[in-house]
């Protein structure tokens, strides 16, 4: 009920640039990301956590920003996919997503963009078991993965 | 005629490269959203504006007694609301595709004095959070008084079955018989007659990531709305919502961008596109709705369930198909929002790919209980060539035949294309047999039987199974007179504009809502061979608008067309634009005849002397901003608007008889199953998708469709299900319960590609993109044939998840009593 829940003032640094918003304690970090601060690239496509569209990474850890509070977001620093391309150059890994085919509608890419950087930080060449592994949280509904996997083998050998 | 190259992955036809069509050219698409930068629905934002929350039935079939909406209404910053009542007032029902019974329907945007299904919208909620929304809909009051529901389509006919609309007098919503050839005496030829009692297609859809929403802005001065929605058929949203809302199409102005995924699952969201249009008026301030994955899953959009009863076969002792005879029975859930057109797709392939003449379906639609149907990928089509593929397979069963041989005996054959069906549709080109033998090389298909023996070896059941399917593209809509001989719709049509701006762009409008196909990228493809540029030349305008005057009443982006009608309108605009280049030209440089002078380079050139060049910038510039002195009969605008329309005829309604689409692309899919007998799980060991879409203007773009379309069949053939339980719940109302593939669950994948050019298209190209069903024929396929000698069952269901395997395993009696042969 909106009787009941209280806000509180959050400070997030969102691709390098620091927001202060007040947000309902209720409030998700997704809306807070898309609503509050317009980063609309990053997207919702379930309200259950199992679609991963919603995926950014927060003091870097890969997180469903559907599954986490605005307010727990409180001082972190958080990634999403605005923040990827450097100067409009656009990292190995989105150039590979468009060489491959790897997206259609390019709804879920945003989330994917942001489950394979966050793997190939840690693992910069990842099997293809490693790289099923690490996007079994994205759901997509156009492509049927395998130019993702192909996208994610060939971005982790150009950074190689 | 082109070469086919074989590697180990994939085998790839060469077509000779002449320009840009026919290369995997990058999509101008991809920037953005790599980026991030796309602009869906959602990501429109207006001041003041509103969110929508609908409350919902939670009962399947109930009264409703009574609504009370005052304690919603005065929580600060609830905006306003709008009841079943209200929509009634404002609003006529939608208009009816259908016959009586089901043309008696009073279908309205809201519920109106009762609910039909669990999740049916019944009062809408606006507020100025989304979780306002949400919180202050369960401050709505609605009384109820629960009635006894029907969710089996088998028993909606029963005399003590409950009624859901009591205007059609029963569940029966639309029925109609279609024979064609000479039943009798195909039965009469036949040597053995397989019998089989019921099959079953079950319900599901290819729930797009991106859920239906739309912003929607009402001017108070004009009188029009701005509606920025995803839905894929603006067309079919205008001629439903126009007169319902009493207003002509053009203050309906539709508006979109990038689309998260439609699949046909956004064509029938017109219902609450009218609840947002009455709120923008109410209200007097934007509308912002965007679905909730549970209510997708609750109310959008379900594929059609179909039952496919009292099969009989008429075959020869060799295996050739003589004809058959089956009843469908098809679930259309509590309304008919595309329905019942269903009824009459299905005859795009009634055939299948097979040369059987002699054929009788006797077609039943009825109402359930249940979230209403709409078209989905593959609409229809699928159902029916699931069936035709399952009595090819039951029939080789039974009659110990080889599939593979059954298919090749009875194929269409490549000689006789184009290939008029018994009802009159004209199969363009194809060679199926080839097909086949394309995709049994690409599973290994000369090793299988030692394959077998290996599975055997470790205690695993190998089954082989082909999916043979066509895709029918470029509808043509007179088919819809098949259902209701009063309706006006015949043909087809799609239209595109090519401009040439001040500056020398070349602008290109699309009448389509692309979603994820890559309309941009081949529509420049197009444009750039017709004017010599590069495709970086062309700007292609990302989207649709209703207000850019480049649709018409079929435009959208649904039914496998877009390579015939929208890429066909794009070159008619092109050569219009070209044409006027080159008198423009003529003029400009004092008469030259138009035959002298070719395009090259960016620009127009006098052909035996290429200094006289003339860039389309200048052009551009003397058209829109210098044009002084140029003849007044001069007849050039450089803004070519062009309409394609299919060359089709009013089909036959008497006899059902006509080509219904123009254009039939085919897939073969190929796939080998390993069953664990001792539990039913089963893994999809190797698999292989050909396609055959004529001429394919970016492969790239094309196998990734055949990509798409396989994935969405496996996940519908093992995990996906719209499930109810006997009072009409849905037990799988979101993605935890309603299991999509993700990426551990995607088996090994072979593609392979020919091209059969259609030759009644401009371009030779086929529509595509939805023959991926072929993926449930062929996983069906597989597993009977891992059950062969181990109890023999035949599979009966489309939707075969490990436990159903396990039971068909123990007790194969239940589905062996389905099938039956006899001696004619």
């Amino acid at each position: 009920m909106a009787a009941v829940s209280s806000s509180k003032v959050v400070t997030v640094t969102v691709n390098g640039v620091e927001h202060e918003r007040e947000v309902e304690a209720r409030k998700l970090l997704i809306h807070l990301i898309r609503d509050d601060l317009d980063l609309t690239g990053t997207h919702i496509g379930c309200d259950t956590g199992n679609c991963g569209a919603c995926s950014v990474i927060v003091d870097g850890v890969l997180v469903k920003s559907c599954m986490m509070l605005a307010v727990q977001a409180d001082g972190a620093v958080i990634e999403t996919v605005e923040g990827l391309a450097d100067g409009g150059e656009l990292t190995a890994l989105q150039q590979a997503f468009g060489a491959n085919h790897a997206l259609q509608c390019g709804y879920c890419t945003p989330g994917m963009l942001m489950s394979a950087t966050a793997l190939l930080r840690t693992n910069p060449s990842p099997t293809e078991e490693q790289i099923k592994k690490a996007l079994q949280g994205n759901i997509c509904r156009c492509t049927g993965y395998w130019n993702i996997f192909e996208a994610v083998k060939a971005a982790a050998g150009s950074e190689a | 005629m082109s070469t086919t190259t074989v590697t180990p992955e994939r085998v790839e036809t060469q077509a000779p490269q002449k320009g840009w069509a026919g290369q995997s050219v990058p999509r101008k698409e991809d920037k953005r959203l790599v980026e991030g930068e796309g602009v869906f629905v959602d990501d429109i934002k207006r001041h003041g504006m509103g969110y929508v929350f609908f409350v919902r039935s939670p009962y399947a079939h109930a009264h409703i007694t009574s609504i009370d909406v005052s304690q919603a209404e005065a929580i600060k910053g609830v905006y306003g609301t709008l009841t079943g009542e209200e929509v009634a007032a404002l609003t006529d029902p939608f208009f009816q595709l259908s016959t009586p019974p089901g043309a008696h329907l009073k279908d309205f945007a809201l519920a109106v004095g009762k609910v039909r299904y669990v999740g049916e919208a019944v009062v809408a909620v606006v507020a100025e959070t989304r979780e306002l929304a949400r919180d202050a809909s369960e401050l709505v009051e609605v009384d109820y008084e629960p009635l006894a529901p029907v969710t089996d389509a088998r028993r909606a006919e029963d005399p003590e079955a409950p009624i859901l609309h009591e205007e059609s007098g029963s569940n029966l919503m639309w029925e109609g018989v279609y024979e064609w050839g000479d039943l009798d005496a195909a039965f009469a030829e036949a040597d053995r007659v397989v019998k089989i009692k019921e099959l079953h297609f079950h319900r599901f859809n290819s729930t797009p990531l991106e859920t239906d929403g739309a912003l929607v802005e009402y001017n108070r001065g004009t009188g029009q709305w701005t509606i920025h929605t995803n839905n894929q058929f603006p067309g079919f949203a205008a001629i439903m919502m126009g007169p319902a809302m009493r207003c002509g199409l053009d203050k309906l102005r539709f508006v979109t961008q990038d689309i998260g995924g439609g699949f046909g699952n956004k064509i029938t969201s017109h219902p609450q596109l009218v609840v947002c249009c009455l709120l923008a008026r109410k209200l007097n301030r934007p509308i912002q709705w965007t679905e909730w994955r549970t209510d997708f899953h609750l109310s959008m959009s379900h594929g059609n369930e179909r039952f496919f009863h009292d099969t009989e076969v008429a075959v020869k002792k060799d295996g050739t198909l003589l004809g058959f005879r089956t009843k469908a029975l098809d679930d259309a859930g509590a309304w008919l929002r595309y329905e019942p057109l269903g009824g009459v797709i299905w005859a795009q392939v009634t055939p299948g790919m097979y040369r059987w003449r002699n054929i009788r379906l006797e077609f039943t639609q009825v109402a359930t209980n249940k979230a209403p149907v709409s078209p989905n990928r593959g609409y229809s089509r699928m159902q029916h060539l699931w069936f035709t593929e399952r009595v090819i397979d039951i029939v080789a069963h039974e009659l110990d035949l080889d599939p593979v041989e059954v298919r090749k005996r009875n194929y269409v054959r490549a000689e006789d294309m184009p290939y008029e069906t018994p009802n009159g549709c004209v199969y363009d080109s194809g060679d199926y047999a080839r097909m086949l033998d394309v995709a049994l090389d690409l599973i290994g298909w000369s090793g299988i039987e030692e394959r077998r023996r290996d599975a055997e070896s470790r205690g695993k059941l190998l089954g082989v199974g082909i999916g043979s399917t066509l895709d029918s593209g470029t509808n043509n809509f007179g088919q819809s007179r098949m259902i209701n001989p009063e309706l006006q719709f015949s043909g087809n049509n799609e239209v595109a504009t090519v401009k040439l701006d001040i500056f020398g762009e070349i602008v290109v409008t699309l009448g389509t809502t692309p979603q994820g196909q890559g309309h941009e990228t081949t529509a420049a493809q197009i444009v750039a061979d017709v004017l010599q540029c590069s495709v970086d030349d062309v700007h292609v305008r990302a989207g649709h608008d209703s207000y850019w005057n480049s649709h018409a009443g079929f435009s959208g982006t649904y039914a496998s067309q877009f390579a015939v009608t929208g890429l066909s309108a794009v070159k008619g605009a092109t050569d219009m634009l070209a044409a006027e280049i080159k008198k423009l030209a003529s003029a400009v440089f004092g008469g030259v005849p138009v035959e002298a002078l070719e395009l090259a380079g960016g620009g127009v050139r006098i052909t035996e002397n290429p200094d006289a060049f003339l860039p389309f910038m200048a052009c551009g510039a003397i058209i829109n901003a210098n044009n002084a002195g140029l003849p007044q009969d001069l007849g050039v605008t450089l803004n070519c608007r062009y309409v394609y329309r299919p060359p089709f005829q009013v089909p036959d309604v008497e006899r059902k008889f006509g080509n219904l689409t123009l254009t039939y692309a085919a897939q073969i899919h190929a796939g080998v199953v390993e069953i664990d007998p001792e539990t039913g799980y089963y893994e999809i060991v190797d698999y292989a998708a050909v396609d055959d879409c004529g001429i394919r203007i970016n492969p790239r773009i094309v196998e990734g469709q055949v990509m798409g379309a396989t994935a969405q069949a496996l996940g519908a053939a093992v995990h996906e299900v719209f499930e109810y339980d006997e009072d009409g719940n849905l037990l799988t109302p979101n993605f935890y319960d309603y299991h999509v593939p993700h990426a551990l669950d995607m088996p090994p994948l072979r593609t392979g590609s020919i091209e059969s050019p259609s030759p009644f298209t401009p371009l030779g190209t086929k529509g595509m993109g939805e023959g991926g069903g072929a993926g449930i024929h062929a996983v069906c396929a597989a597993i009977q044939d891992a059950l062969r000698g181990h109890g023999d069952a035949i599979v009966y269901d489309s939707h075969n998840p490990y436990h159903r395997v396990w039971e068909m395993l123990q007790r194969p009696e239940r589905a062996r009593a389905l099938v039956e042969v006899v001696d004619a």
